[in-house]
Order: C-alpha cells, then sequence, then structure tokens
C-alpha cells in the first residue's frame, strides 16, 4: 500500500492540520508516513498546500509531482492540481466557489460541499473534518478509532472538548460525499 | 514531528548544555520547540534568544570553551553571519553544532529549500585552511539522530560541526523513535573529559587558554600543519554514506539530503522502466565518500549529481572519479524542488543519451 | 644613609610586592600605557578576594588581546567586539563562576556595540571593563568612535570633524540607561589616588557578581603615549584637560 495524497486551498481553510491529523493517523494504524507542506507567507492567507504520503514501505520523495489523490478545496488549486491526478486515481473537492469542474476523463471524481455543511453544522472550523470524513469514505486506509487518535495527538489538549464535534463532522462527510463521474 | 522539532527534541535529549539562536525561517520552529519544552526546568539546557546570529555564534565560541555542549541553528543568510565565529571556533579547535536549514540564495533570496550552501559548508566558509564535520541528514529520524552523532565527533576531534539540512527536512514531519534521556555532563565529568576547557583554574594545572591567535609565524605554521592532520585522521575514519541499488549500478546518482530522497524514487522509476540506476547518498559531506564513489565507478557509464543548486558538490563528484566516468549536474534552484519524473529526464537526457 | 639592594629586599622592608597572580612574562604594553596598571589591579582584586579558581576572563581584540599571558586564570580570547557574547554564554552555563570581560574602545564602542547594549540589557550578571582611550591603538592610531572632536588620528589627519563622524560615543552613559546594569562607573588610573579608586570600583564590581547583581560596567579613561604621539606626563595632562570634560568621571549608577 502507497498512497500520495495533495491536499490544497487556501491558507485558513486547515489545509495543513487537515493533513496533519491523517499523517497521524497514518503513524497510529503503523505505517510510515510523511506530510511535507508548502510554508511561508503563503501561509497566511494564500494558497496553501501539503502532501501526505501513507505507505507500508520506507518513503522515499516526499516531495511529488503526480499524485493518487488530490484533495481540492479552491479554483487556483484544481486549476494547478488537476493535471497531476495519476491516472486512474481520485479527486475529491468542495464545489463551493469552484466555477470550472474537474474535466478529466480518466480519474474518480467526487464532490463533498463542505463548506456548506460545516455551516449547517454552523461551526467552520468542521469543514476539514468533513472533507477528510469524504477521504476517508473513499479510501478506508486508516480505522476511525486510529483517526480520533491521530486527532488528539495533532490538537492540542485544551481544545479536545471538540473531539465529539470533530468526529460527528468525519461522520458526516462520509455520508454526504457524492460520486461525479467514474473511470 | 517536523524535522525541526525533531533537531529540538534531540539536543534535550542527548544532554546538550545551551542552544543560543535567532530566528529565521525555515527553522525557527527548533527555538520555538526548545522554549515551549522549557529544559531548563528538566535537565537544566540554557536556551537564549540572541540579538543576532553573531551573538550567537560568539556565544557558542564562549560555552564551547567551557567544554559544554552548545549549539545554534539557522538558515543560509543567518549561517553567512556566523562563518567569522566558526573559523574563530575551528581556530581554537572548539567543539559545537551548527545546524544549518538551507533556503534558497544568493542575497535575501527565498525561504523556500536550497542546497546553494554546499561550497560554504564543507570547504571551510569564512578565511583560513580550517574544515567543518557536515553531516546531511536525509530524514526526520536522521536530523534527531545527527544531533547525538554530531556531538559525538566534533567533542571527539575538538572541531565544530554542522549539520546541513534545508526547508524540505526542517519543514517535512515524519515517524522518529527518539532516543532515551542521557544526564548532562557534571562539571566535574568535564574538567576530567576535557582538560583544555576554561572550567576555573585551579592550582594543580597550568591556566587554559581558548584562543586562535598566534603571532610566531613558525608555531602558526606548525598549529595549521597539525590541523591538515586532524582533516585527514577524519576523512580516513569519519566517512559515511548510503548505497542504494549500487550493486549492479549503471547509472549512478549520487545526491545528498532532501535530493537524495528525491533521487530514490528517481531509481525505483527507472528500474521500473529497466534501466540499472542506483543512489550514492553521502552522509558525511565533510569527510566526503571520494573512496566510496571511486570504487563504484569502474561499472558505470555515468554519473549525475543532484543538488538544489546550480552544481556544487559535482565538483567533489569529478574529483572522486577524474575522467574515468562521465559526470554530470542536474538541479533545480531558487526555492523549487526538481520532481523524481524531472530527475528521471535529466539522467536519461544528460547521461544515458548524450 | 645609602642602603644598598640587600637592605632594600628584606622582607620586613617590603611595602609592595607584585600581585602572585600576576606572570613573569613581560608586558608588551607601551610606556605609560594605562592598560599594565588597569592589568595590575585587575589580578590584585581576583588574588585578594581569593577567587582564581572561579574567574573566567575574557580578552578583547585590541591591545588587550595577549593580557592572557599576564594574570594567571583561564581566559577565553574573542573575536572583535564579541567579548559579552563569550561573556554571557560562559556565565549563563557556569553561574557558579565569576565572569569579567575586558575591551578597548573600538572592539566595546564600535564593531561589538550590539553584544555590549544586549547583554547589559539582559543584566548578565558579568563585569565588563572598558578601557577608553580614545584611538585604535593596537592597528596603529586610527579614529576611534571615542576619538574626541578635532581629534588627529591615522584616519582622522586633520582632526575629528563632527560633521562627517559624528561626535564621540558615550557609551557608558548609554549602558546606564538599560534597567538590567547595576553598576556603572567611570574612572581613571593615572594617579596614586584614581588607582586606588579604579581598584574600589572593580572590587565592588566583583562583590556585585557575587551577590547575583546585574551586569557591572567599568570605563577606565585612559592615555596612548604611542596613539596619541605625546610622553607619557603630558599625556596624562592632555587626558585631564581634554578626555575627562567629556568623560567626567564618577559613578553614573549604583543599585
Amino acid at each position: 500500500m502507497n498512497e500520495e495524497i495533495i491536499i490544497a486551498g487556501f491558507g485558513g481553510q486547515g489545509v495543513l492540520s487537515m493533513g496533519k491529523i491523517l499523517a497521524y493517523s497514518g503513524v497510529m494504524q503503523g505505517m510510515e508516513v510523511s506530510w511535507m507542506p508548502s510554508y511561508g507567507p503563503e501561509m497566511r492567507g494564500g494558497t496553501a498546500n501539503v502532501t501526505v504520503i501513507l505507505s507500508d514501505k520506507r518513503i522515499s520523495s516526499p516531495i511529488l509531482k503526480m499524485y493518487d489523490t488530490a484533495i481540492i478545496l479552491n479554483q487556483q488549486s484544481m486549476d494547478k492540481f488537476e493535471k497531476f491526478v495519476k491516472p486512474g486515481g481520485l479527486l475529491l473537492y468542495d464545489g463551493n466557489g469552484i466555477t470550472r469542474h474537474p474535466e478529466r476523463k480518466d480519474i474518480e471524481i467526487y464532490r463533498v460541499d463542505a463548506a456548506e455543511e460545516a455551516a449547517k453544522m454552523q461551526s467552520s472550523k468542521t469543514f476539514n473534518m468533513i472533507v477528510l470524513g469524504a477521504y476517508l469514505k473513499l479510501r478506508p486506509l486508516v480505522e476511525m478509532e486510529n483517526v480520533m487518535n491521530g486527532l488528539k495527538k495533532s490538537i492540542p489538549d485544551r481544545h479536545h472538548h471538540l473531539l465529539p464535534l470533530n468526529k460527528a463532522a468525519i461522520e458526516r462527510g462520509g455520508e454526504i460525499v457524492k460520486e461525479v463521474s467514474g473511470v | 514531528m517536523k524535522g525541526n522539532e525533531a533537531i529540538a527534541e534531540a539536543a534535550i535529549r542527548c544532554g546538550v548544555d545551551g542552544y543560543f539562536g535567532y530566528p529565521i525561517t525555515p527553522q525557527s520552529e527548533v527555538m520555538e520547540t526548545l522554549m515551549d519544552n522549557k529544559p531548563w526546568e528538566t535537565t537544566g539546557m540554557v536556551v537564549l534568544q540572541a540579538e543576532s546570529e553573531i551573538a550567537s555564534i560568539n556565544m557558542l565560541y564562549g560555552g564551547a570553551g567551557c567544554g559544554k555542549k552548545v549549539m545554534t541553528s539557522s538558515s543560509s543568510p543567518g549561517i553567512s553571519l556566523m562563518q567569522e565565529g566558526l573559523t574563530y571556533l575551528a581556530g581554537a579547535e572548539l567543539p559545537c553544532l551548527v545546524v544549518n536549514v538551507v533556503r534558497g540564495g544568493p542575497g535575501l533570496g527565498t525561504i523556500q529549500p536550497a542546497q546553494s550552501d554546499y561550497f560554504q559548508a564543507v570547504k571551510g566558509g569564512g578565511h583560513g585552511d580550517y574544515k567543518l564535520i557536515v553531516l546531511a541528514p536525509a530524514s526526520v529520524q536522521e536530523m534527531s539522530d545527527f544531533v547525538e552523532l554530531a556531538f559525538d565527533l566534533a567533542f571527539k576531534y575538538r572541531n565544530p560541526a554542522m549539520i546541513l539540512s534545508d526547508g524540505m527536512i526542517g519543514q517535512m514531519m515524519e515517524k522518529v523513535e527518539m532516543k532515551p534521556f542521557k544526564p548532562r555532563w557534571t562539571n566535574e565529568e568535564i574538567a576530567e573529559m576535557h582538560p583544555w576547557a576554561t572550567t576555573g583554574k585551579p592550582a594543580s594545572r597550568e591556566r587554559n587558554i581558548i584562543t586562535s591567535v598566534e603571532l610566531d609565524p613558525n608555531a602558526f605554521e606548525r598549529f595549521n600543519l597539525k590541523l591538515q592532520a586532524k582533516y585527514k585522521t577524519i576523512q580516513e575514519n569519519e566517512v559515511r554514506c548510503e548505497m542504494i541499488n549500487c550493486d549492479d549500478a549503471e547509472y549512478l546518482f549520487v545526491a545528498y539530503g532532501s535530493s537524495a530522497r528525491i533521487c530514490q524514487k528517481a531509481v525505483d522509476l527507472l528500474r521500473a522502466k529497466g534501466i540499472k540506476a542506483g543512489l550514492l547518498r553521502p552522509i558525511t559531506l565533510f569527510p566526503f565518500p571520494t573512496k566510496q564513489i571511486q570504487s563504484l565507478a569502474g561499472n558505470l557509464k555515468g554519473i549525475l549529481s543532484v543538488e538544489l543548486s546550480m552544481g556544487q558538490m559535482v565538483e567533489d563528484v569529478r574529483l572522486a572519479v577524474g575522467q574515468s566516468v562521465p559526470v554530470e549536474h542536474f538541479g533545480r534552484v531558487g526555492g523549487v524542488i526538481h520532481s523524481p519524473e524531472e530527475v528521471v529526464e535529466a539522467l536519461e537526457k544528460k547521461i544515458i543519451g548524450g | 644613609m645609602a642602603i644598598d639592594i640587600k637592605e632594600i629586599i628584606k622582607p620586613e622592608n617590603i611595602v609592595y610586592k607584585k600581585s602572585s597572580l600576576l606572570t613573569d612574562n613581560v608586558m608588551h604594553y607601551c610606556p605609560g600605557c594605562t592598560h599594565g596598571v588597569v592589568n595590575r589591579l585587575v589580578a590584585e582584586v581576583i588574588e585578594e578576594m581569593g577567587i582564581q579558581e572561579e574567574t573566567i576572563g575574557v580578552t578583547p581584540v585590541g591591545c588587550a588581546v595577549l593580557l592572557y599571558n599576564y594574570i594567571d586564570i583561564d581566559w577565553q580570547e574573542a573575536a572583535h567586539g564579541r567579548a559579552p557574547a563569550l561573556g554571557t554564554a560562559i556565565k549563563r552555563l557556569r553561574p557558579d563562576r565569576y565572569v569579567f570581560t575586558y575591551q578597548g574602545d573600538g572592539d566595546l564602542a564600535a564593531i561589538g556595540t550590539a553584544e555590549t547594549i544586549h547583554a547589559c540589557n539582559r543584566g548578565e550578571k558579568i563585569v565588563m571593563i572598558f578601557i577608553n582611550n580614545g584611538i585604535y591603538g593596537m592597528t596603529g592610531g586610527q579614529m576611534a568612535p571615542t576619538t574626541l572632536e578635532g581629534m588627529k588620528t591615522a584616519t582622522s589627519p586633520f582632526g575629528r570633524d563632527a560633521s562627517h563622524d559624528g561626535l564621540p560615543i558615550k557609551i557608558t552613559e548609554i549602558v546606564a540607561t538599560l534597567p538590567g546594569t547595576s553598576y556603572v562607573t567611570r574612572q581613571a588610573a593615572h594617579t596614586a589616588n584614581s588607582v586606588r579608586k579604579l581598584k574600589k570600583a572593580l572590587k565592588k564590581a566583583f562583590l556585585n557578581q557575587k551577590e547575583g547583581k546585574g551586569t557591572s560596567f567599568i570605563e577606565v579613561v585612559s592615555t596612548c603615549s604611542s596613539g596619541w604621539k605625546l610622553n607619557p606626563v603630558d599625556s596624562n595632562k592632555w587626558m585631564e584637560d581634554n578626555m575627562f570634560p567629556y568623560f567626567p568621571l564618577g559613578d553614573i549608577k549604583d543599585e
């Protein structure tokens, strides 16, 4: 098993922390993982992306050109990364603010309206967990228990009271994700 | 854990006495992690934010002169400011650790990863004939492990050591196994183990003087010869490198740090195409694995030195093999990171097709 | 009645002797230089306090670079201007030791200004001794940050021009404004009286360190006969007439 993922969106959408939770979940499940963020001024409001690799072997390059999965959360990232999904790979996106929807025919495309759902849940902070839930539904690489342990590990103790809300968001993401087009 | 955090955690665990630093991207997490951990309450380690990199490196001089395990971390522009201090440390034969999480230059440059400080790290950097012991980690695990290794080598040879990393290894997260805690040396242990250190002069010994000045030309020539003999011993005994798929390789990548990780993937991609590629990853950049590269040269059709620079380490690869094998360089710069696919293409164009 | 040498060296006739901490190395200082006197006083203070085994000194780049040849304690020789950074780390890592720096005006108040100010601002528990003779002695008499207006040096051959070079910096007054300093004083060492006062100041500074007080900073307004191109007697007179009005003696801060 070797899953190479790019998560891309705006700074502030929780892109890096979602990647971190996924990476920690992988660690909890006994996998090799790497988490390689874009860093710098992007962190402060511009675009942000992170490459996460989950594998059962030693990971070679943490920097990639082609990905098994792209999780795309804004239009700029769609324009940048749609073409870098490997044929047969997965593109998962949030439709909010997307004006040009993905066009590839050789990949699986799924949509999760996480921003809308987060608004319904009255907590914008759950946005990235809804996306994560959608991804895990499609690629159940890590068990829920390990995801929760990963979550615990990656958020400060003072926020641990939010764990149930995050769990609900992850589950909700799995429920609302829908297929747009298959291979 | 991030590479930068692993450095900090390892420093506390291996009994470092003092960290002195100045913030600069992309390595500020080192000092932030230390401050967050408050090691002065547990191991007694001192952590101090200095007024500049110049002050930091000179604090290392003061601490190292007392026989203490002291370190700093910075990134390229900050390391340039430290060059004066580094040559004094080398001249006074003081052990210490300097971590350079390299970013792109010249000038203020970029905060993105680069490997363009190779010359500065391995060829001296400051004035005079001296060398640093230079370790190049290629994973977060090695960021952690090399802290202790660097101090071991630094004290063994009374020489400053450098961990030459980059923004990619510093910022990425991987699994790390941390080593158990080791106590810091006591002042009594230091006085015994490092009789050269300025610990306060007891009646039982002559006064200790930590200095790099010697105004008698003959004496200073002798000192320089002694330094060179030390570097020769290091070259003979301390080379470390990793060879991946080298046994039957016809094409060899030589790459360190983050580029080595990318080349490892490139080797897989090439092998899948039936091309016998291998990777030699120098772990020590000084001492450079010259003999190890030479030992492979006979079977090779070509070598590609892959670095995030315009071609620095490639000179040492060429020095190792001479005219016997074609040697080319490939590397993106300015903060752009080459992908494994680009590296494959470079090998095919520059070496296989060339 | 004439007494011969044998009479003079009888123990009961001794009125003064060299500190046991001063080595037998011949000092390289020029005749009339203030450094020799201050070196001797530092040795005496350390000896009298009985802290030879507990003291680590830091020498500068400048005329005092080889100071470690003269006083029998452990020493570190710093890069130009960086002595306070060394002193900071030594004291932080060996708080059980007495640590002092000994620097000239170029070292402390030009190239090392940042290190000086920030060590004082952090209140490093060290003693800083500052020899101010208004000139770069070691490199052959160039203009220093404390060279007086109109004073001729190798790099101000027509005299220091304030419109070009600014006025001499009063670094001692500057560090006195910093909350980290506990004792800031300006002394001299050209008369028996000033030597006694300076020694008292030095002792107080080392005692402050024992008590864990903030930085003690002692400026010694000094002469440089070679650089000033005056004989030692005239140098002292010139210092009194010209240096003292701009750099007045006395305690600036004592907390």
